[in-house]
């Protein structure tokens, strides 16, 4: 207990450092990371365009694989093999994506990864921010106990506790279900909890007490004042739980059997057994393609607030 | 929300100036209410750490002390477990693996900084290279794998094309002992270095321009104003990376179970957390790998108390 305490002491020390400061002018001000700075120390434009091209060959590795996955899906099966490689497919072959749909089981794999990432990020949310709420807010005996109880369990490895955990559920007989999938992390994200505590102890007591003594339930200031205050710190956190949900890849294998029951990232990883051996690299490439696209639709789309919500959880910390 | 429904409703609380004794007797129970609802706010997450934490973990520690394969009976062989890790050349090989894929960490790191220094300038285009930087994030570790796994393929793989371009006869990555490793650093620092080099530029931007301005002043040279200035003033960024991705790497498996399904050629992939799972769930030897489990839970929990107290050591602050 003494080391846990000590490293959540050295742990809201590193926190002190940066987050106090910023953070507690949170609310009003956000800083926008977008924004161009003035002058300052002189830039040289050689400099700067020596970086741009330095940047932009970067970007061109960071893509390649990528765009070389999109290429890849809508070849033919010989086209893969084609020397020197083709970056745009002749012919394109847009019936593997029909194919993927038809003759695979990413259809219900990306239902269940919609089931289990949907109802663990939206319930988890509404009890990790209870419980940050109680926290950094309400009284009770012992309950900076609680929270380096539950900080404790981020330093637990998930791998530590597969194998107890996967006992458990198939002494239960939830094995080849999504429920120890959902069930063991709707409960609270001690990330989250961590986080939105943080940003809840810079709003001021006193208006927890004054909406107290004009009489309102700690369950109503809960959901008409607090929930709707924290609500940028919950977004960022949301996203990055979410996504981690969404391609979580070692929980589905312990427990999915099924390929229907199984989650995307399980379908498409069986795929890449299954159809390596008949050479279909389109078809694998086409199911990688589909796993990947709802994320990065969702990234571009909210682009701006996820970058300046990641940005701002690493300030927190 | 039946479950954090509270005991007792809340009471709205009635103030008598006059009787300072009735005020107490008032204050208690409003304390007592105010008690009972943040219990029960705070129920869900400790229901779990009990269930899903702290039971596991008393169970681990008795199966780690068993012969057992899952399903029949538990037979306590004490601390035999144990011994026989130490004596086992794949767990030292699969830890020394685990810990050469760290090598990845300072690379990644230095490159993240570097871009961050780079796009925190007046260049054109900055939000489209952080984007593009950023993709392989938010891309499945999964499918992401599977693409590197074919594109380390050594006759037709994208690797090897590009190295051919500038002359360089690639080896066949993922096929051999001495590239299998380096194979996976790169691919991990490709997929991780947008998140380090987005929190680095915000750590970055958040430098006060004056202190830069005073050293300029000073005639301080960019080299020192980056040891001086950057490199401490992103500490506490750099801490928060080196921690979570020594966690991290610690439990890497996906990408080995897909990439090397059968641990790499001579075993030179199998991470600790993969031969834990390939000796629970394929050997069903789970005495045996909850021991290892358990080790890899305690190295992971050593090394980051270290660093803390590295970080607290080191503790720096301007002005």
């Amino acid at each position: 207990m003494s080391l846990n305490a000590q490293t959540a002491r050295a742990a809201s020390g590193a926190i002190r450092d940066t987050a106090a400061d910023t953070g507690r002018q949170l609310p009003q001000q956000r800083p926008n990371i977008f924004q161009r700075r003035k002058g300052a120390t002189q830039e040289s434009p050689a400099v700067n365009a020596i970086l741009t091209i330095v940047l932009s060959i970067g970007a061109i590795v960071m893509a390649a694989p990528l765009v070389w996955m999109v290429s890849t899906s809508l070849k033919t099966k010989d086209g893969v093999y084609a020397l020197p490689p083709e970056w745009i497919p002749d012919p394109f072959v847009w019936d593997t994506y029909a194919r993927v749909f038809n003759d695979t089981y990413v259809l219900s794999g990306i239902k269940n990864s919609l089931i289990v990432s949907l109802s663990v990020t939206i319930i988890g949310t509404v009890f990790s921010s209870l419980a940050a709420f109680a926290l950094a807010k309400l009284r009770l005996p012992g309950k900076n106990a609680i929270f380096i109880m539950l900080l404790s369990g981020m330093m637990v490895p998930f791998p530590t506790l597969m194998i107890p955990q996967f006992v458990m559920f198939s002494r239960i007989g939830w094995v080849d279900t999504l429920l120890p999938l959902i069930v063991p992390v709707i409960l609270g994200n001690v990330i989250m909890i961590f986080f939105l505590r943080q940003y809840l102890q810079n709003v001021p007591d006193s208006l927890v007490e004054a909406a107290q003594i004009d009489g309102a339930s700690y369950w109503k200031i809960f959901w008409t004042m607090i929930l709707p205050l924290i609500r940028p710190a919950i977004a960022a956190q949301f996203i990055l739980w979410f996504m981690a949900v969404w391609n979580d890849y070692l929980a589905p294998i312990l427990y999915l059997n099924t390929p229907e029951r199984q989650t995307l990232q399980v379908v498409i990883a069986n795929m890449n057994v299954q159809y390596a051996t008949q050479r279909d690299y389109p078809l694998i490439m086409a199911a990688s393609v589909i796993s990947v696209i709802p994320i990065l639709v969702v990234f571009l789309v909210f682009q701006r607030q996820i970058i300046e919500s990641i940005a701002l959880t690493g300030s927190k910390t | 929300m039946a479950t954090t429904a509270p005991p007792a409703a809340p009471t709205t609380t009635s103030w008598s100036k006059e009787d300072a004794k009735a005020a107490r007797k008032a204050n208690r129970k409003r304390h007592r209410n105010e008690n009972a609802w943040a219990a029960a706010f705070m129920a869900a997450p400790v229901i779990g750490w009990v269930a899903f934490l702290l039971f596991p973990m008393g169970f681990s520690i008795y199966a780690s002390m068993t012969n057992w394969n899952g399903l029949g009976n538990m037979t306590f062989v004490g601390f035999d477990n144990y011994v026989r890790l130490v004596q086992d050349p794949y767990f030292w090989k699969a830890l020394w693996n685990t810990v050469f894929y760290m090598i990845g960490i300072p690379i990644g790191l230095a490159i993240s900084l570097a871009l961050a220094l780079a796009l925190s300038r007046k260049i054109r285009g900055r939000t489209f290279f952080r984007t593009v930087y950023y993709i392989p994030v938010i891309s499945s570790l999964a499918a992401v794998a599977i693409l590197w796994q074919w594109a380390y393929n050594g006759d037709f793989g994208l690797v090897n094309q590009a190295l051919a371009l500038v002359g360089i006869e690639g080896p066949n990555w993922l096929m051999d002992p001495t590239w299998s490793k380096p194979a996976l650093i790169i691919m991990a620092v490709w997929k991780g270095l947008g998140y380090s080099t987005l929190l680095y530029l915000a750590a970055v931007q958040a430098v006060p321009r004056s202190l830069y301005e005073a050293a300029a002043l000073d005639g301080a040279s960019g080299w020192k104003r980056f040891t001086k200035i950057t490199w401490p003033m992103v500490q506490p960024v750099t801490f928060f990376l080196v921690v979570t991705n020594i966690i991290g790497g610690s439990m890497i498996f996906t990408e080995i179970n897909i990439m090397t399904p059968t641990g790499g050629p001579s075993w030179s992939t199998a991470s600790l957390v993969w031969y834990v799972w390939n000796q629970a769930f394929r050997n069903l030897q789970m005495g045996y790998a909850t021991a290892m489990a358990l080790v890899l839970g305690i190295l992971v929990l050593i090394v980051t108390i270290i660093q803390f107290r590295i970080n607290r050591a080191n503790d720096f602050s301007i002005d």
